[in-house]
């Protein structure tokens, strides 16, 4: 295990633009490495993406390895893991980390694979205990507990959870080594991208604020009340899972176990009970509000502010109120 | 790599669902003092997803004929998952139990399920859920396919053509949805979207209580795979502590009252913690 040395994050690209969990990665790599006394690295793939080089090392990075290659420009998880997979074998970090967003879940697992080593899913937190052997912090059960896991291979493998890590301040004077790497080119992958499309335009996930509604509503058209609400904030709305395989909402506002998990600065629960798969999607999220007629309901047990009532009466309310005081609340 | 060659086989798929019995999580209990969980509690139940790859393999042959086969790995009571799994439209089922194969995590387990696999041969497409309600990781799948070095697709919520020539699916990729083609033979993992999983009729029912499990131990499948890699011996990663996540910090203030205090005394606070 000696011979294994220094933290290697991925950085994840889509057209060209780095995703923003690669940054918090570099905060997060930063920190361990620094505490271990090591080097950080960050392996990137893609095609003619020379600035953005320079902003991973802008956020942390001694040293980038970039495979520029137009085989590399759209994500294939085949020819991503070929290259990712060589360049591990050669350069042998201890600790190999990528965000736990949908493609580094389906790459991570091929390359820890390949590798013959362990991956820890979805960590909402990483440390390093007295050895210098890594802890991996993840919720398992839907959310229900946390396990702490250690990796007895090398590298020790991780996907971290978007927005729970902190990225460093940008710093355009740090300097480091940009190394640039031949790329492997995997004629047939197996798999052919037909068509890419935006999917949506809510993205829910990014929102900052989110106003959710669940079975206390009582027909589709009742959204528009949390709508009003939303706007009034500047909010998105969002919903729990019932109200979406009714086809009352589409899939891209569900929060929750199968759906999204969202970290806003500011959650309203409207009429939602608090199961355990809603509050795995929402339970980081800064402040939480609930609003619901039964004082008894689970919901209440996470939120930082309840209000006992018919969401019929509050959530009106709530945007007479604060639309009246928008300068003061919203300031 | 192994899949199925030749033409005759090919108008036939043959797909291998791999399916989890998990406990139903509403049921298990968890000891905020101790940090243990106490799953004895808990009725055990198909993990929901791997209902929805279940039903996306027998609406596929429907369409094009075929086998669907189930694998299982877990402990001698996961024979009911499969029953229900039979009842629901599988052709045959597999449980891969033994003592040795426990304490796995998702390379251990992904390793003994690749080998049970390599073991059937013939097939066509492996349908796996996007992930478990207890595991939780949905990395169980694209290691499986790493092991067996076949492509993946991920995240799939729709099936837009199958035929001869391969499989077309529709999958959600962060912000993007992706159209992507899988040539041959490959393995997905599903979301809730790509279907609703019918529910299995009585006679169904009847019939796969019936019907014969296969039992596969370890020694089953040491012709080709290394005993070292099953269970707790294959698997690199250990929980070494359970905490329940704190609800510590949370303000906990409840309003109540007529709609207009409560509301009024919550824009108040609002206006407080919006400014900070
Ligand atoms: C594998 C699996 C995955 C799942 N994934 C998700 C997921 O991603 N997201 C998700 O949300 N769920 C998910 N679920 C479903 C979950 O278990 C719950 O069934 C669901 O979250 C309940 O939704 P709800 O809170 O809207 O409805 P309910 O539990 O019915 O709660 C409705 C609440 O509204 C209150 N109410 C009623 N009328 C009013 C009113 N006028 N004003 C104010 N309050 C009112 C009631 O008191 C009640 O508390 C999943 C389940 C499974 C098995
Ligand atoms: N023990 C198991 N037996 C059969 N299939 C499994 C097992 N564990 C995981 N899987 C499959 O892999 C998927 C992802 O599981 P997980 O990685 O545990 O989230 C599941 O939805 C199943 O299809």
């Amino acid at each position: 295990m000696g011979e294994y040395k220094g933290v290697m994050t991925f950085a994840e690209q889509e057209d060209g633009k780095i995703h923003p969990v690669s940054y918090e990665l570099l905060g997060k790599g930063r920190d361990i490495a620094d505490k271990l006394g090591v080097k950080l690295s960050c392996v990137l793939l893609g095609f003619q993406m020379k600035n953005e080089v320079n902003e991973l090392i802008y956020h942390g990075a001694d040293k980038i390895f970039f495979y520029d290659h137009p085989s590399l420009k759209e994500f294939d998880t085949i020819r991503y893991k070929q290259n990712i997979v060589n360049l591990v074998k050669e350069e042998k970090p201890e600790i190999f980390l990528l965000g736990a967003t949908h493609l580094g879940r389906s790459l991570g697992p091929r390359i820890a694979v390949a590798v013959k080593t362990g991956l820890t899913a979805d960590c909402i937190d990483l440390k390093v205990d007295e050895e210098g052997n890594l802890i991996q912090i993840r919720p398992a059960f839907s959310g229900n507990i946390l396990a702490h896991i250690k990796t007895k291979t090398r590298p020790q493998m991780s996907t971290v959870r978007y927005k729970v890590m902190e990225k460093r301040e940008r710093d355009p004077t740090r300097k480091g080594e940009i190394i640039m790497k031949d790329a492997e080119v995997v004629e047939n992958s197996g798999t052919n991208i037909l068509k890419k499309e935006k999917a949506g335009e809510v993205n829910i996930t990014e929102a900052d604020i989110i106003v959710s509604g669940g079975r206390g509503l009582k027909k589709p058209d009742d959204f528009k009340i949390l709508h009003e609400l939303a706007d009034l904030l500047g909010g998105v709305v969002g919903s729990s899972r019932p109200l979406v395989d009714e086809g009352w909402i589409g899939r891209e506002h569900q929060v929750g176990f199968s759906g999204n998990t969202v970290k806003p600065k500011l959650y309203f629960a409207c009429g939602i009970s608090g199961s355990s798969q809603h509050l795995a999607g929402m339970r980081d999220s800064d402040i939480i509000v609930a609003i619901n007629t039964d004082p008894s309901a689970p919901i209440f047990k996470v939120a930082d502010y309840g209000i006992v009532g018919d969401l019929y009466e509050v959530v009106p309310k709530l945007v007479d109120v604060i639309g009246k005081n928008k300068n003061k609340v919203l300031s | 790599m192994i899949h199925n060659s030749g033409e005759a086989a090919n108008e036939r798929p043959n797909i291998i669902v791999l399916l989890k019995q998990v406990p139903d999580i509403e049921e298990v209990k968890f000891d905020t003092e101790k940090g243990t969980l106490d799953r004895s509690s808990a009725k055990a139940e198909p993990n929901p997803f791997d209902l929805n790859a279940l039903e996306a393999g027998v609406q596929i042959k429907e369409k094009l004929g075929g086998t669907i086969t189930v694998v299982s790995m877990g402990p001698p009571q996961a024979e009911s998952a499969l029953r229900d799994a039979l009842a629901r439209g599988a052709d045959r089922a597999i449980l891969l139990t033994d003592k040795k194969f426990g304490g796995a995590d998702t390379l251990a387990t992904s390793y003994t399920l690749a080998s049970a696999i390599k073991k059937l041969g013939n097939f066509d497409l492996i349908i796996c859920g996007e992930k478990t309600v207890d595991g939780d990781t949905g990395q169980v799948g694209p290691e499986v396919a790493e092991h067996l070095g076949i492509p993946h697709v991920a995240y799939v919520s729709e099936i837009k053509k199958c035929d001869k020539e391969g499989f077309v699916t529709v999958s959600q990729m962060g912000e993007y949805r992706y159209l992507t083609e899988l040539k041959s033979f490959g393995l997905i993992t599903v979301t809730k979207d790509i279907n609703e999983p019918r529910l299995p009729s009585l006679r169904d029912k009847l019939k796969a209580r019936k019907s014969e499990i296969e039992i596969w131990s370890v020694d089953d499948l040491t012709n080709g795979a290394d005993r070292n890699k099953f269970g707790i011996m294959g698997s690199p990663t250990s929980v070494y502590k359970i905490t329940i996540p704190s609800v510590e910090g949370r303000r906990g203030k409840i309003f109540r009252g007529t709609p207009d205090e409560a509301t009024k005394k919550f824009v108040e606070e609002l206006e407080k913690i919006l400014k900070v």
